[in-house]
């Protein structure tokens, strides 16, 4: 029998706001131990929630980048559990009418493009960390990252395959760094993934039981995870077995997942509306304020790319996949039209520089305007590619003007016809055994005498003019 | 010179002002009082003489300048669930025993920077949990007016340090009638004003959507003016409302025409006890001499009221409750061996008999399965009582009832029948469900010579309707009753 795996995702990113959800702590990263906390985070008696309205919005913009209905009027409710990094006995989520519902995101793979439904994106806060202690049987808490907001994104089971999954996520990232509400780095957690993933087979309607999937650190975690709850749930069902509705833990070590709590001991969360906290209304003026403040979206920008610019598809998607990245490139444009030539130039070389130093486009040390001169350098024949390519590398390493480069380093190229024309001459006189070799018919050779005269001029003689004249005075 | 500590606090303002007597002389007085008459009462889970003195003197210097706002320099008990920077706050809970707050309550921000002075923390039920004071984890608080019976409860130190003049006001919480009831009990006037008119931000919660700070006193005006000092909008509680404040003694006028006062049937049922009711109906008939106009009226989802209010208080409560873990501060067991013992032999060892069972209550009404039938039921319920209400003041401008169907009774009387103690709410449990002020006056004694209290509502944020009946009342009545002798 032939089995379809019916995945869906339940997403929590951080948002990078300030200060946290309910309190004016930071939500800074990797301050000592319980300094960013105060009475309301660390759950004394007595304190009360204040809702941060910057959270909200950021959230707005997820839903709306996601095609969700905002709902007009939402609330918060207590999720109850208890654990040591959860200072007040229980999270402040959404349960009944959530900010938003009802979304979609297009994601794109080798076997096509597949629309994953949203059914709701909601607003929580994080919890704490527990430190355990290897020397002692102690655990300790530290209480920085509670408080910081999250929203959970939950899809619909419309996803079939692991590296869909893993393209839906890498969607998601896409959308939340472009809206720049957070960092969306699943190794540091700022975006974390839970996975529910059943077997059905294919054709059949009703879905078959689910297990839950938790602890995957990365996008490969995510998809490996995924492809091996996808063989142990078909070797299970093939020997006739049925599937446990439960929650399995992703070992990355093994590479394998392992039972962590069946159903039995599911939390019984006993929600119920926060009364600490007022209903949020989203009137008309809030809302028009977060669409004004929307950026434009990686699939439109995109599209948009390939039209006003004539890219190709494949570039398009590239210079798009980071808002930071499209951005520098139609600065780019603006002041050197050639589009093309400049996605070329950023994709080859621009982007091998910045993944070999590990960098990112906004530290990087070749402005727009360095770029767009170096780009008319070349065009003006002032300097061949392969200069170019050494300029470029130079200020990606210290920064600095490529016109200058060249001129303070001799880097012009040779072009004047009777300067060359005396090398050619030379580089013959010196060599008539290959010239004789040449006229002989081993038009190969041809490529030694270029390089003889290159080598001449240090590399700065332009070729064409140098090829040429080598054609001329060859006879050829 | 009479004993500053006879005074109310609108008197002791008088004498302050005129420099006939210090802050720090009054609070001297106070102290000794408390000295003297405390260990038979047993309303205060902390003193804090030190404190009050050195306050004391700093508002002496403030009125010597001029500068005094209606508190300064007034010695006042504050009941142990409101956060008091510096002082423990213990809730009269084990759990809590040794809790020091890092942090001010909001009304205790304001009462300092009006120079006011904190005598001390003031014992309750644990938690607020409680008609009598009797689940004090500490010791019982006893009526000032017979000290084999109980105070009421849970601000039951509250009122009974007012009664026994051991401070010249106190604050309470009520979330079902902990103001009011007790209030009744010890013949002083108790007044839980509007939810959202005070600050909640440092009252230890125990049911979010019902608990609010009020005053307790020895005047009506007394209670407005501290009303007045403790209310308006807070940023740090959500729930509070933006409304300004307005200046709730000079709604203490004479005279009630043009007032309509409710009188509503279902108040008036068996089990109240012929004393009470005849008190009551006493103060009725001196609200008409005023000139208000008393109509029969009916709140007729008041039958429901009591267990509707027992699902939300206990469903709120038990989530309230749960950061009571050991693991931050507070109490935690010593003998454990996990994680999941930790938590359970704190919790069972952390917390009195009454408040487990409300956790225990309160669980079972939110748990999967039952929230529907359970906390959604009653949380329509809650919508027809608030409807009742406002039906009624459409009507008519206060609503006059009981405060409770009994005068105080016996210690250890009720203890063994949670039932019976959750019935002596019976008729201040209404007004928390649809947020709206009450106060109690006292209007009579019973037989046996125990204060028996009127209560008094009115609609959302009409306090000063609310306080200028109940002033009314109070001067009509004219009660010859001399505080108990102690």
């Amino acid at each position: 029998m032939e089995f379809e795996a019916v995945i869906g995702l339940e997403v929590h990113v951080q948002l990078k706001t300030r200060s946290k959800i309910f309190c004016s702590c930071s939500t800074e990263f990797g301050a000592p131990p319980n300094t960013h906390t105060c009475p309301v985070c660390l759950g004394m008696p007595g304190v009360l929630p204040v809702l941060n309205r910057r959270a909200v919005e950021y959230a707005m913009r997820m839903a709306v980048a996601t095609n969700c209905t905002i709902n007009r009027k939402n609330l918060f409710a207590r999720k109850h559990y208890f654990y040591p990094d959860l200072p007040k006995g229980y999270q402040i989520s959404q349960y009944e009418l959530p900010l938003a519902e009802n979304g979609w995101v297009d994601v794109e793979t080798d076997m096509g493009s597949r629309r994953v439904r949203l059914n709701r994106i909601h607003m929580e806060d994080d919890a704490g960390k527990l430190i355990h202690d290897e020397n002692r049987p102690v655990s300790l808490v530290d209480l920085n990252r509670t408080g910081t907001p999250l929203i959970e994104i939950v899809s619909e089971p419309d996803i079939r395959f692991p590296e869909e999954a893993s393209a839906y996520l890498k969607k998601i990232r896409q959308l939340v760094r472009y809206l720049k509400i957070s960092d969306g780095n699943m190794e540091e957690g700022s975006l974390r993934c839970d996975a529910n993933i059943s077997l059905r087979p294919r054709g059949q309607e009703t879905l078959g039981t689910k297990s839950e999937l938790k602890n995957m650190n990365s996008f490969k975690h995510v998809q490996r995870a995924l492809e091996y709850e996808i063989r142990r749930q078909t070797a299970v069902l093939m020997d006739g077995g049925e599937i446990v509705q439960e929650t399995r833990l992703y070992d990355a070590a093994k590479g394998v997942t392992h039972s962590m709590r069946g159903k039995e001991e599911a939390h019984d969360y006993r929600y119920f509306p926060d009364p600490d906290l007022v209903p949020i209304h989203v009137e008309d003026s809030w809302l028009e304020e977060v669409l004004a403040s929307m950026p434009e979206l990686p699939d439109r920008k995109r599209a948009r790319f390939v039209e006003e610019y004539g890219l190709p598809e494949y570039d398009a998607a590239i210079l798009t996949s980071s808002y930071d990245l499209a951005d520098y490139f139609e600065a780019c444009v603006a002041l050197y039209p050639g589009a093309k030539k400049v996605s070329n130039w950023i994709m080859v070389e621009l982007m091998k520089l910045l993944k070999l130093s590990g960098s990112d486009i906004n530290d990087c040390l070749v402005t727009p305007d360095a770029l767009a001169e170096l780009l008319k350098l070349l065009e003006k024949g002032v300097i061949s590619d392969k200069i170019g390519k050494k300029v470029l590398e130079q200020i990606f390493e210290n920064g600095g003007s490529p016109s200058e480069i060249v001129e303070r380093q001799g880097l012009a190229q040779v072009s004047d016809i009777g300067e060359l024309q005396q090398l050619v001459e030379k580089v013959l006189d010196a060599n008539p055994a290959e010239v004789e070799k040449y006229r002989s018919g081993k038009k190969k050779v041809f490529g030694f005498f270029v390089g003889q005269v290159m080598r001449e001029t240090r590399g700065k003689a332009n070729p064409k003019t140098v090829n040429e004249l080598l054609r001329k005075m060859l006879g050829s | 010179m009479n004993n500053p500590a006879d005074l109310t606090l609108t008197d002791l303002r008088d004498m302050l002002d005129k420099g006939d007597v210090s802050s720090e002389e009054a609070t001297r007085a106070y102290l000794d009082r408390i000295e003297k008459i405390d260990p038979k009462v047993r309303s205060f889970v902390t003193i804090t003489g030190e404190k009050a003195l050195e306050q004391a003197r700093k508002a002496d210097k403030v009125i010597s300048r001029g500068e005094a706002s209606p508190l300064t320099g007034i010695p006042l008990g504050i009941k142990d669930v409101i956060c008091t920077k510096g002082v423990k706050t213990t809730c009269s809970s084990k759990m809590l025993g040794n809790f020091v707050p890092p942090y001010n309550a909001t009304v205790m921000e304001r009462l300092e920077a009006q120079g006011a002075v904190m005598l001390g923390k003031l014992n309750m039920d644990e938690f607020a949990m409680g008609s009598s004071t009797e689940n004090s984890a500490f010791f019982q608080t006893r009526n000032p007016w017979d000290l084999d019976r109980i105070p009421g409860g849970s601000s039951g130190g509250s009122a009974a340090s007012v009664a026994s003049r051991l401070c010249a006001a106190s604050l309470g919480s009520d979330t079902g009638g902990s103001i009011r009831q007790p209030a009744s009990h010890c013949g002083v006037v108790g007044m839980k004003p509007t939810y959202g008119r005070v600050s909640r931000f440092g009252l230890v919660a125990f049911a979010s959507s019902l608990d609010q700070i009020g005053p307790l006193a020895r005047s009506v005006k007394d209670c407005a003016v501290l009303l007045q000092a403790i209310s308006g909008p807070d940023t740090k509680d959500s729930t509070c409302l933006p409304q300004p404040v307005p200046a709730y003694a000079d709604a203490c006028i004479k005279g009630l025409d043009d007032f309509t006062i409710g009188i509503p049937d279902e108040y008036f049922v068996d089990g109240l006890d012929p004393d009470v009711e005849k008190a009551v109906q006493a103060g009725i008939e001196a609200l008409a001499s005023q000139g208000a106009e008393i109509r029969r009226i009916s709140l007729p989802h008041t039958g429901y009221a009591v267990a509707t209010y027992y699902i939300i208080a206990t469903a709120e409560a038990s989530s309230n409750l749960s950061r009571y873990d050991g693991v931050k501060y507070g109490f935690r067991a010593e003998d454990y061996s996990s994680l999941m013992e930790m938590y359970k032999e704190t919790r069972a060892k952390g917390f009195g008999a009454e408040v487990k069972r409300r956790i225990m209550l309160g669980t079972y009404c939110l748990s999967a399965g039952y929230y529907d039938a359970f906390y959604k039921k009653a949380s329509k319920v809650r919508t027809l009582i608030i409807q009742d209400f406002k039906d009624a003041f459409q009507e008519c401008d206060a609503v006059a009832a009981p405060v409770a169907p009994t005068t105080a009774f016996r210690l250890g009387e009720k203890v063994h029948n949670p039932i019976q103690m959750y019935l002596s709410d019976i008729f201040t449990i209404p007004v928390n469900l649809a947020g709206i002020p009450g106060i109690s006056v006292p209007c009579g004694l019973d037989s046996k010579g125990l204060p028996i209290g009127l209560q008094l509502m009115t609609g959302h944020l009409q306090e000063e309707k609310l306080f200028r009946a109940a002033f009314n009342l109070e001067a009509a009545l004219d009660l010859d009753i001399s505080w108990p002798e102690l």
